[in-house]
């Protein structure tokens, strides 16, 4: 095999101070499935967007095909027959698949788009590669599995030779995923060379023939998959034994905190995205909700915590009717949030740590005297916090934007379990932070479970949804599809046909989950 | 933190002098007596106490725009209104100079109040359209500047005009109302002290009070702040009214310190000043006064250089517009930031390294 390209001592300082490559050596051998695995932050999408130009390193040099080349934006990088599909989609919604495949290389005709030359080269495109997309469909409407293979398309048909997969099963169901590794094997047969990024090592051992393995920046090791095992390959990712079993006792379920009765909702575009949505959340147990994402759960959660407003149906908590509750109402009552997106609504990036750690409680009279904060008891508040979710930082005083992804999200954590909740609401609560971290958040979740806190927990990643949960609802298409009293007993692929909408639950079943 | 904020400062002396170098470069081609007018404009508010005198006066309303538009821009929120609210103190404190009598010291404190009253309520509107109807703030108190200075202009020629002054101005204020000279023989009032407990008040209740947290808040990330219960309009209204209650009482301290009767013919100009002056100090109330002294010092210089010498003041305004946008260029030197970030994480590298070697 020959070596196709070459990424030589590169080192990628992000404005931050964060240094997310240090003197990384990658080689990627022509027609080879290779995959690039590490924890969340170890830095391997940061070497790929080097690869691709949308990262300048501070040193380094890349190589192709022997030769020395510059990337200094995805136009050369494209030019160099580099495509790279990104974990979140870089489509235009509103536009079809045949018009998102050519923008930028339109065909033209007398001075206009030529549509029908677009749907046409789409088709031959999506023949060649076996890779079935309908040319005029919006994009908007495709399931995510069909908008990764626009995003594919769109590669190829710009010439890629090397493709970058970015996570591509992060947000795919176990049947996609299975489908996509058919499609990157026949794409490897047609002689293209593949950079698989993950860190599901399963799916690793079923598709790549060589590893790369990176933790904390830097290039731990390269190595055949086949002479490696799961156990070498994440004991080198995260440096040490990992247990994958989180410990908990079986949950002991109390009274009811929230009961949400026959939600609706149809969102700013008027699409329907809740669909009479009714469950319970009872003290003492963690209800997950599983699904593809953008299958409801992002406006459900918004519904319940007051950022968006509801339509129809009924939220009760601890047997108060909240519908019209301001959010400062409802965390008086007893609800905490850990949102979606950390740095969107989680905290104030530029703001300390001592203030993001008290915007829930700042106006408590614990903290004020009669005029003036009592900055004490804030700084007080504040180290106890940092030492107690050991939030890695030099004083409480320091920028949250200076913090890595994992102590930020420790930070919104600590504020939001630290408020005494009734009602917890984990949204993707270790989305893209390290293991540590992510073992830190699940302990607390369980302990606060333990203290008779109702958790709602959303997860895209099935792993951790099965994991921590003790009993689980799975929403497809904005409605509740099934309910798994004990989540021991479901296996993935059971789950996953639900997650796709294949297989539904009968209405009694699903009714399982109100208990009164 | 503590080397960003230095990092900062840096860059803003850097985009000073820049900005002074070409300045120099325009006053070389445009003079014949260049080394004149560069020393005048340079070293011209020191040479006699009058004229450092002037720089403090004329940084009086400076800082109370600066403080009033640093409190808005804070809570994220572009109101420019300081210019009208400004204008406005200056007439409340007109009318209440000329048709009441009070003691001397009750008069001005009480038309310093009315000042403030009526700007803060001015600025409530732009700001409630913000929040009821979600008026862009920038354009609504933009076009309220206007209202305002011919609302303004009304009421004094309407029913306050001293018909006998020969040109357009206001009947006298009572002597009662006037703020007093601090040192005689300059035009340095009392007002100047206001200023200082301005700057004071507003440092602790930007940064000490739950009030202040509030609009940070709401200034850094609104979806955090909403999200975390923070009552966002709320907080958009109040800052836009404590800004135009610092503008409304710079207007009025300016016209009682300044003047005898009310004689502006157009809008004076410090609102803008204050947004200059809010830039040059990152919004921070402890850097207001700063800015405003430098601001207030180029103008005094450039004053004395275009009386003395053949340059024209104007110079200022270019050295203003070149610090405005070199400072404001958020890219502005971003390269060597960089290179200090970079710096620092290698040390810390290296560190990190040496440590495991141990």
């Amino acid at each position: 095999m020959r070596e196709l390209l070459k990424m030589h001592n590169i080192t990628k300082i992000y404005p931050n101070g964060i240094v997310a490559n240090k003197k990384v050596n990658f080689s990627v051998n022509e027609g080879e499935i290779h995959a690039l695995v590490g924890e969340n932050g170890a830095g391997k999408t940061t070497l790929m967007k080097i690869l691709f130009g949308l990262e300048r390193p501070e040193e380094g040099s890349i190589y192709i095909n022997g030769s020395k080349v510059n990337i200094t934006s995805p136009i050369v990088a494209i030019k160099n027959g580099i495509g790279m599909v990104h974990q979140h989609f870089m489509l235009v919604p509103s536009l079809t698949v045949a018009e998102n495949i050519i923008l930028g290389i339109e065909p033209q005709k007398n001075g206009f788009i030529d549509f029908r030359k677009a749907i046409e080269i789409t088709e031959k495109l999506s023949e060649k590669y076996n890779l079935k997309v309908d040319p005029k469909a919006m994009v908007r409407d495709l399931p995510v599995g069909m908008k990764q293979k626009v995003e594919i398309l769109k590669a190829l048909l710009r010439g890629a030779k090397i493709l970058i997969l970015d996570e591509p099963t992060a947000v795919l169901t176990p049947q996609e995923t299975t489908e996509l590794f058919n499609e990157l094997f026949h794409l490897k047969n047609n002689g293209h060379t593949i950079i698989f990024i993950s860190h599901k090592l399963r799916e690793v051992k079923q598709i790549s023939d060589r590893i790369t393995i990176m933790r904390h920046g830097k290039n731990v090791g390269v190595f055949n998959t086949s002479d490696v095992t799961e156990q070498d390959i994440s004991r080198l990712m995260v440096g040490r034994d990992v247990i994958l079993k989180i410990e908990k006792t079986k949950s002991k379920p109390g009274n009811v905190v929230l009961y949400v009765k026959d939600l609706n909702h149809i969102n700013e575009w008027g699409k329907t995205v809740l669909k009479n949505v009714s469950f319970s959340v009872r003290s003492g147990e963690i209800l997950g909700i599983a699904g593809v994402e953008g299958n409801g759960q992002r406006e459900l959660v918004e519904i319940i915590t007051g950022l968006r407003k509801l339509d129809k149906g009924e939220l009760i908590l601890n047997g108060k009717v909240i519908n019209d509750f301001s959010i400062r109402e409802r965390r008086e009552l007893g609800i905490s949030h850990v949102p979606e997106d950390r740095m969107v609504y989680g905290v104030a990036a530029d703001g300390s740590i001592a203030e993001n750690l008290i915007s829930d409680r700042f106006e408590k009279k614990e903290f004020n005297r009669r005029i003036l904060m009592d900055m004490k008891k804030v700084t007080n508040l504040s180290n106890q916090l940092i030492k107690e979710f050991r939030i890695q930082s030099n004083s409480p005083k320091q920028k949250v934007r200076m913090l890595s992804g994992g102590n930020i999200q420790k930070v919104v954590v600590a504020r939001e379990f630290s408020s005494e909740p009734k009602l917890l609401i984990a949204n993707q609560p270790t989305r893209g932070i390290d293991v540590g971290a992510t073992e830190l958040i699940h302990r607390r979740i369980i302990e606060l479970r333990d203290k008779g806190v109702a958790v709602l927990l959303v997860s895209a990643d099935l792993n951790e949804v099965m994991e921590l949960s003790d009993s689980l609802i799975v929403m497809f298409g904005g409605e509740i599809v099934a309910y798994f009293e004990d989540v021991s007993y479901v296996t993935e692929e059971e789950l996953g046909a639900y997650m796709l909408g294949l297989k539904k639950q009968s209405l009694e079943e699903i009714r399982r989950v109100l208990y009164a | 933190m503590h080397k960003e904020v230095l990092f900062e400062m840096m860059r803003t002396l850097v985009a000073i002098f820049i900005s002074l170098i070409i300045a120099f470069i325009i006053i070389f081609f445009v003079s014949t007596q260049p080394t004149e007018a560069l020393s005048k404009f340079l070293i011209g508010p020191f040479s006699k106490i009058r004229y450092f005198s002037n720089v403090i006066e004329m940084s009086i309303p400076l800082i109370f725009n600066g403080l009033a538009i640093s409190v808005m821009f804070q809570a994220n929120q572009f109101n420019v209104g300081a210019e009208g609210a400004f204008f406005m103190g200056a007439v409340a404190a007109t009318i209440v100079g000329i048709t009441m009598n009070l003691p001397v010291g009750v008069h001005s404190i009480f038309a310093i109040i009315c000042g403030g009253l009526l700007g803060g309520f001015l600025l409530f509107i732009p700001a409630i359209l913000k929040t009821k109807w979600n008026a862009n703030e920038l354009v609504s108190s933009l076009m309220l500047n206007y209202i305002l200075y011919y609302l303004g202009i009304f009421i004094i020629n309407y029913y306050l005009r001293d018909v006998n002054a020969g040109y357009m101005v206001s009947y006298k204020l009572n002597s009662s109302a006037l703020i007093p000279k601090l040192i005689p023989g300059t035009r340095l009032h009392y007002g100047v002290l206001f200023a200082v407990a301005m700057i004071v008040i507003i440092y602790y209740f930007m940064y000490r009070t739950k009030w202040g947290y509030a609009i940070r808040m709401t200034g850094l990330n609104e979806k955090f702040a909403e999200y975390s219960g923070i009552r966002v309009n709320f907080v958009i209204l109040y800052a836009q009214i404590i800004g135009g209650i610092i503008a409304g009482m710079g207007g009025a301290i300016e016209l009682l310190g300044m003047y005898t009767r009310f004689e502006w013919q157009k809008l004076p100009g410090y609102g803008w000043d204050g947004v200059i002056v809010a830039i040059l100090a990152r919004n921070n109330p402890v850097l207001v006064p700063l800015a405003a002294f430098f601001l207030s010092y180029l103008r005094i210089g450039a004053d004395l250089m275009a009386r003395m010498t053949d340059v024209p003041s104007e110079v200022v305004s270019v050295i203003q517009a070149l610090v405005i946008m070199l400072v404001a260029a958020e890219s502005f030197m971003a390269k060597w930031r960089h290179k200090m970030v970079i710096k620092q994480a290698k040390e810390e590298i290296s560190m990190a390294n040496g440590g495991n070697s141990r």
